[in-house]
Parts: C-alpha cells; structure tokens; sequence
C-alpha cells in the first residue's frame, strides 16, 4: 500500500506543492536563521579563538573576553610557578583611537603579544610578515581593519597612523575571524602596547598559557586558580562563558529563538492545516480503502508515509537553499552563517515532530471514520 | 417470502435475524431497521429496493460489516460477523467481499489497473502479479485498452466498469452493490447491469444490490423490498418480470 499511499500523495499536484513549500519554508527559516545565530556567537567569542591559545588567565571575576580587568603584572611568573605549565606568557587587549593621516579617527583594540614568541599571533598573514612587528613602531591589522578604517586604498603596508599620539605603522595584514563588535584589531609587542596606551598601575589584561603535554588542561587550568588565586579557563570555556554573556546580556538569543520558533509553529500549521485538508477530501476514498479491507493502521501507515515523504523532501530542499544563502552571504563576509550538523539534527528532529502532528490529526481522524461513509 | 426453488436447497449465504439499528439518543432517535429477517444465498443476485430512508443503505452497510448493529445476528458465509471483533471483521470483509459504490470511489491518482488492483495490495499481494491480474479483470470488463488511463480520462460508464473489476478481482463470494447505476444514464446502467450479471454473477457468489431504478429490477434472481425498516415483500423475478 506504500505505492498507493505515495501516489495519492504525489498526484494531488497542488496540495502537494503547498505541503512542500510550507515544510521547505520552515526548515529555511529555522536553519538559515538558526546557522547566522550560532555564527554570530562564533564571532563573539572570536578574541578567544583568533589567538588560539589553550589558557586562558585573569580576573577571577570576568564574564567574557572583551571584558578586560587588569591584573598584576606579577602574575605571568606566579602562573609559570604551577606545576604543569609549560609556558606562560603576557597579553595586553583593550581599547584605544587610531587617528588616521587624513584626520579620521577609528575605535580599535589593541592587541599586544609577548615579542620573543608572538604567541596569540593570527595563524594566517594575507600580507606582509607577522615578523615584522618587531620592527620600530611597527603594527599588524586585521584584515577587516582595513575594511573598516577606509578600505585598501587608505590602509596598506606602510600606511602610517597615530595612537594616543604615538606612531604606527603598518607591517602586515593578518586573516582572522571577524568579531561580533566588528571593531579593528591592531596588533604588537606587548611592550609597544603597554607603550601606546595611557599610563595605568594594571596594564596586564591576561596571561595565556600551555599546560606540559601529557597533563590535562582541566587539571592545570584547576592548580592555577587553586595557587595564584586568578581566574583559569581553558579556551573553550572561556568562548562558551563569552557566548553565556552575550545569550544573556543582549537578547540576541530571544530574537533568534522567537524567530526559529514562529518558523516551527508557522511550518507546522501549514504543514498540519494542508495535510489535514488532503486527508479530509480523500475521506471517501479512504472510507472505500477501509470498506476493502484495509485496516486502520495500514492507512495511518500510508497517512505516516506520505507526511514523512514531503517533509523529508522539504528537510532537503530547505537546508539546500538556507545553504545557496549562506554560501554566498558568508563568503562576503556580511552575515556569520555557520551551518552545524547540530543544528540539521535539531532541525530534523523539529520536522519530524512537525510531520508527526500532521500525521496525527489526519490519523485520529481516520481512526474515527465509519466505512459506512462510503454508502452515503 | 419467496425463494428461488433451486436455492432454498441450500444454507444461506448471508443469513439475518432480528436486525435493529438506530441513530441518536433521546428524542431524535431514529430506528432505520426494525427486525429484519432475511436470507440470501450463493448463486442468486438480490436486489433490495424501497423508498428512500426505508433503510436499504443501512442493511447494506451492515451485511457488509462496516456498521455496527444494536439488536440481532448477521452470519456471512458462516461466520458470525456480529460477533467479530473490528479488526478481523477488516480482514474478513477483505477476503470475502467486494463492493461497487453510486460514486465508483476510484482513486483518482491511480490508473485503472492500479485502482483494480488496490485490493490485492491490500491483502499485501506483490504489487507486479496484483497488476497482473488486475489486467485480466480489466479485460473481462472490456477495459482491457484503457488500463492505463486516470479515472478523469474515463467516461461515467467506463469508470463503473473499473469499479466493477475493482471489486471482483480478488474474487469474493459476496458482491455488496450500492446504487450501481444511479450516477449513469439509462443506456450505460443497462449495460454494467448486463456486465454485473455475466461476469459477477457465479454459482459461489451472491450478490446484493440496493437500487432504487427500476428499470433494472429485471436482472435481479429476486427483489427485497424494504419499507419503513421492514422487509415489506420478497419476490422472485423471472426473466420477464417478477413472478
């Protein structure tokens, strides 16, 4: 009865057609804005993941990244002194103007790298060398620096700038993942850095740091905090305590989760409404099927078969279009767009759900029907 | 009541005692059958006439299982069918009964041979030798060229005749008819009436029939006629008329 089941649902063209639109319509919306939800998060922890160091030390009390608190200086040594680090090494991150020759000014965050290793340095340069920034006065920008601070006519290697009056000059651009906040990110020394910026009594804003192969890195990020008092966090906790803020503190998450949600209730009312209708207007010929001998659960079989049919057709098409969509908004640059196996299971599991209660309502309504309906 | 001789030799075929059916509760209760006795056997075709509301469709319905009686016992081919839980009555009325309907209820997704097919598949016969078959009924009915068409691409008569295949291709010993010739004009009524009576009638099968066109009471073996519930008057009809 498959067959019977698949062509009566193939040959009503219309509802069909209507039926894999709503279900396509609604795995599009949840997974396209599902897939810029979770890249706009990716962004948000991307201070964390750009350096791409295993960890991470600071403030006790910070709540993420771009959050500096500054802490002693005395700290890199008292890190170093916690069996099972293998290195340790001082960052600078924090705000500062960069004023441009043509008079423009741009907010950047300046980040500053231990000379002797560089380590936290972009894994990719698109120009010049990272090396270079050992150079006098010498910086490297992010590539969406260059976007952001007038484009690569103004910002090359060679263009000269000033912060808080001091001399910069521009040795390199590194590839890296664009952030949430989209401000450029200028890197040096961390002894130009602490240089660059107003005097302070804390210039240290974290210690980033390795633990000796072999021990685990939850274990040393525990010793550091149990020894020196500080804040440890491995990498990925530090980007998920960062991706918590942002859930928390901005909204973003209800905006996205309302938007996912109407997409799961609007697919599942057309769905439910237009599979409820096929049925409805074939009850005469499922009452013959039923007076032929063809019991209940054979037509919640085919009921079953035809809803999972169309949804899987319109899982398909949908994540095949929010993908053309991400594809070409991502590879811009303009929209985060990371599609995650995660998120296609979820989704999966969402369409599911939607095709059973599509099902459903059509079986209970079978389940009801008197064969007799067909001698009416 | 009259019996064809040649019958009453034999057990009935389906076998009727006391049936009571009403709708509603209360007030708007209705009782469409009032005790109704009747035997119908193998070989003979039946018809069952009366006045609209008289309760023919509902005495259909319930010789063929798919309506739940309140009072009263329906034996089909032996088999207690009352007493059948819903389930086994599926299976049996699959087995054993094949139904034309006024509106032929043909899928309208499926070609002819495909629509002729469905109860085989339903009693999950492999879907190419339930084709085949289904061809060789469309061929009976002289639809052998048109098996292939969609139920729209048929006329009203053609679309009967599929119907007809339908419901004899898994060969049941009861024909259950409902108004076979109400939505065909009279020419085309004649003609499946003729195709019903050569290739439904068997000496293994009965088969019922609830008409209101008398202008084919004349292929029946005999005529019910029900009034008000009752059965009114059974007659034997002779080739020329009723007797």
């Amino acid at each position: 009865m498959n067959y019977v089941a698949l062509k009566m649902l193939f040959g009503d063209r219309a509802k069909y057609l209507m039926l894999l639109c709503g279900l396509t319509f609604a795995v599009m919306l949840i997974v396209q804005q599902g897939s810029i939800f979770w890249g706009l998060m990716i962004w948000s922890q991307s201070s964390v993941s750009n350096l791409n160091v295993p960890i991470w030390v600071t403030d006790p009390g910070i709540a993420q990244v771009d959050e500096v608190k500054p802490i002693a200086d005395t700290a890199v040594d008292r890190v170093r002194s916690v069996p099972g680090v293998e290195w340790a090494v001082p960052l600078y991150k924090g705000l500062l103007r960069a004023r441009l020759s043509n008079g423009d000014y741009h907010q950047i965050t300046l980040t500053g790298l231990e000379s002797s290793t560089l380590i936290g340095r972009p894994a990719e340069v698109l120009e010049g060398r990272f090396e270079d920034v050992l150079q006098p006065d010498a910086v490297v920008l992010d590539q969406w620096a260059v976007e952001r601070m007038g484009g690569p006519n103004v910002i090359k290697i060679g263009t000269v700038f000033e912060l808080n009056d001091k001399l910069a000059r521009v040795v390199a651009i590194a590839k890296t993942q664009k952030s949430f906040t989209n401000i450029p990110v200028v890197y040096t020394t961390y002894e130009r850095a602490i240089r660059y910026i107003p005097r302070e009594r804390r210039t240290l804003s974290y210690v980033l740091a390795k633990a000796k192969d072999g021990v685990p890195v939850a274990e040393v990020t525990k010793r550091i905090h149990e020894q020196t008092g500080l804040g440890a966090f491995t990498a990925e906790e530090f980007g998920w305590k960062t991706i918590g803020w942002v859930l928390k503190n901005t909204g973003i998450g209800i905006n996205f989760g309302t938007t996912i949600l109407l997409g799961f209730i609007v697919g599942m009312a057309i769905a439910g409404q237009t599979f409820y209708l096929f049925t409805v207007e074939n009850l005469r010929q499922f009452g013959a099927l039923k007076a032929m001998g063809a019991s209940t659960f054979t037509l919640a079989r085919m009921i079953l078969l035809q809803a999972f049919t169309v949804g899987l057709t319109g899982y398909g098409v949908g994540i095949g279009l929010a993908t053309v969509f991400g594809f070409f908004t991502a590879r811009s640059g303009g929209l985060p767009f990371i599609e995650t196996w995660q998120l296609l299971l979820l989704v999966l599991v969402a369409l599911l759900a939607i095709c059973t209660f599509s099902a459903l309502i059509s079986i209970i309504k079978l389940a009801r029907l008197e064969p007799a309906i067909v001698f009416r | 009541m009259d019996h064809p001789a040649e019958l009453q030799t034999q057990p009935a075929a389906v076998r009727l005692r006391g049936i009571v059916k009403s709708f509603g509760t209360g007030d708007t209760k209705v009782t469409v059958l009032r005790g109704i006795d009747l035997d119908i056997y193998l070989g003979e075709m039946l018809l069952l006439v009366g006045e609209s509301g008289g309760g023919k469709t509902t005495l259909l319905s319930a010789i063929a299982g798919i309506l739940d009686i309140d009072e009263g016992d329906i034996d089909v081919l032996g088999v207690p069918l009352s007493d059948l839980p819903a389930g086994k009555r599926t299976t049996f009325r699959g087995q054993t009964m094949g139904f034309i309907y006024q509106q032929f209820n043909l899928l309208p997704a499926l070609t002819a041979a495909e629509n002729v097919a469905v109860p085989l598949l339903i009693q999950k016969i492999s879907r190419s030798a339930a084709l085949r078959r289904a061809r060789a009924m469309l061929d009976r009915v002289g639809l052998g060229d048109r098996a292939e068409f969609l139920p729209k691409n048929l006329s009203g008569g053609q679309q009967q005749r599929v119907a007809i295949a339908r419901a004899l291709v898994n060969e049941p010993r009861l024909l259950i008819c409902d108004e076979p010739t109400a939505a065909l004009d009279g020419p085309n009524g004649q003609k499946i009436m003729e195709l019903l009576r050569e290739v439904g009638r068997a000496p293994d099968r009965c088969v019922v029939i609830v008409t209101h066109d008398s202008r084919i009471f004349h292929f029946g073996d005999r005529m019910a006629n029900l009034t008000d519930g009752r059965i009114v008057s059974i007659e034997a009809i002779t080739r020329e008329g009723t007797a």
